[in-house]
């Protein structure tokens, strides 16, 4: 990904997720709220709380645990923490914000490839048919996981259930969705190509 | 007849298709035309909002571009997920000026924010409304049933129109069926959602917690309205039960199958038979709550 390299000097971790979520996480005053609800804090090697303070302090040491955080990958996107947060601070689109940097830097620790793969395989299959299937996106999945064992029992059983379309569904609108995606995924989204 | 916007998104298609066949029937019995948003697209679900905010509210923009170009004023999105997705779109795109035109740019397609997104919960609602509670005649008397709302039918501010903590959109409905509500504590806990394949641990702890607490309450059933927690629940049952959990063996229900029974509807028509954990058991038991109704009126 490319870096903007006019400015005097580089954005904070903190203004980087004030611009993609209009959340100033300043504002955190750390009532642990927000880990007290988590479902997913057992599986996260930082809390949500813990989380928004690193992004608020912000300095190297603080970015570096991050960005290479597992807890980014864990986040199951429920908005307990939203819900609840007394601050109206928003700390899923945190989380979300700063998975998005940690992944454009290339920061994905190893032990959750499998998340990243899994939303890398559903993206992929919208963008080139407009909808996801289940058959597609677990291939995928499992290409690029390389997790092939897992499940093999599912797929005779959704199969015999009905709910295991083989017939790909792809809509009139494909590349249409096909160009959304790059103009969301190059960086420079103002200086998109004219084609 | 009364028209409604109609976006099945892609789990309906697939794993959630009783859903999409529930709502379906239940329209039809409720005398109310559902119009399929013409080629809508995927919503991005969670891998979109987990790796780009901009495809995370494009993806949602495009299908509002095209409900409101072919004016429909108001969509009922079924899944939980499309749902949150769509009306998170929606709301954000109401209250900053400067997003919709730089979705404007992104998509080629205007947008003006006439399209209103309705839960299948706020559907069945509706459809009550339209007619369908007088159409309830085979009421599933003493079905005791666990409303489980999970995540995204309880919360997201200006989203979802009930008290976040304490949700009460399916009782209405549940009762009018004859379904007895339990209280129980999992109401609106996380199931694990989207990371069934990838975090299957996660959910396996998760969802299995929420089982043994509506089975503690004495459910006969979980009713949801979520296709992420139906799968979760159902489908990945037999693995919570492989993972020495449990071993639970509770039915989950859809809130538009369950009315669906209660309107008489056929349960393959609704779907019932399609589910991992035996579902078809719960009409057995309507039937014999019904046999001491029939035979007085025979006498």
């Amino acid at each position: 990904m490319a870096h903007t390299e006019t400015k005097t000097r580089e954005k904070t971790l903190a203004e980087k997720v004030l611009e993609r979520t209009g959340v100033d996480v300043r504002e955190c005053y750390q009532c642990g709220k927000c880990t007290a609800g988590c479902p997913m804090v057992p599986f996260m090697d930082l809390t949500p709380s813990q989380v928004m303070r690193l992004v608020q302090i912000g300095d190297e040491e603080a970015v570096d645990t991050l960005l290479s955080s597992t807890a980014l990958w864990s986040c199951v996107g429920c908005l307990t923490c939203t819900q609840r947060c007394p601050k109206d601070l928003d700390p899923a689109a945190v989380m979300d914000a700063v998975r998005e940097i940690a992944y454009e830097e290339g920061r994905v620790p190893d032990e959750q490839r499998k998340v990243l793969r899994f939303h890398q395989a559903f993206l992929e299959t919208v963008k080139h048919a407009g909808r996801m299937s289940e058959v597609p996106l677990t291939a995928l999945y499992k290409t690029l996981s390389g997790d092939f064992f897992s499940d093999v029992t599912l797929a005779p059983a959704m199969l015999l259930r009905g709910k295991l379309p083989l017939i790909l569904k792809v809509i009139s609108g494909r590349k249409e969705v096909g160009r959304i995606f790059e103009k969301c995924l190059s960086e420079e989204e103002g200086e998109e190509d004219p084609s | 007849m009364t028209t409604l916007g109609y976006y099945p998104g892609c789990s309906l298609h697939g794993a959630g298709r009783e859903l999409d066949q529930s709502i379906r029937a239940l329209a039809e019995v409720a005398g109310v035309d559902l119009v399929e948003i013409e080629d809508w697209n995927c919503c991005g679900a969670t891998a979109a909002h987990s790796l780009n905010h901009d495809l995370a509210v494009a993806l949602p923009y495009r299908t509002l571009a095209l409900a409101e170009a072919q004016g429909l004023a108001e969509v009922v999105a079924p899944c939980a997920a499309c749902f949150s997705r769509l009306k998170g779109t929606a709301v954000r795109l109401a209250r900053d000026p400067d997003l919709v035109e730089k979705m404007h740019r992104i998509t080629e397609r205007p947008y003006k924010g006439t399209v209103r997104i309705l839960n299948a919960n706020e559907y069945v609602d509706r459809l009550l409304d339209a007619g369908l509670a007088d159409k309830l005649t085979h009421r599933l008397d003493g079905l005791k049933v666990a409303p489980y709302y999970g995540c995204l039918l309880s919360r997201g501010e200006d989203i979802v129109p009930d008290d976040h903590e304490h949700p009460t959109a399916m009782e209405r409905a549940l009762v009018a069926a004859g379904c007895e509500v339990v209280p129980w504590n999992f109401a609106t806990e996380c199931c694990g959602g989207g990371f069934s394949m990838s975090k299957t641990d996660a959910v396996v702890d998760l969802s299995d917690a929420i089982l043994s607490d509506a089975e503690d309450a004495g459910a006969d059933a979980v009713v949801t309205s979520c296709p992420m927690c139906h799968s979760n629940l159902d489908m990945r049952q037999r693995t919570i039960n492989a993972a020495g959990r449990g071993p639970h063996d509770l039915p989950i229900l859809y809130l538009s199958e369950v009315l669906g029974l209660a309107a008489g509807i056929e349960p393959e028509r609704l779907g019932l038979d399609r589910h991992f954990v035996d579902a078809m058991r719960v009409t057995e038991r309507v039937a014999e709550a019904k046999e001491p109704e029939r035979e007085t009126q025979k006498a």
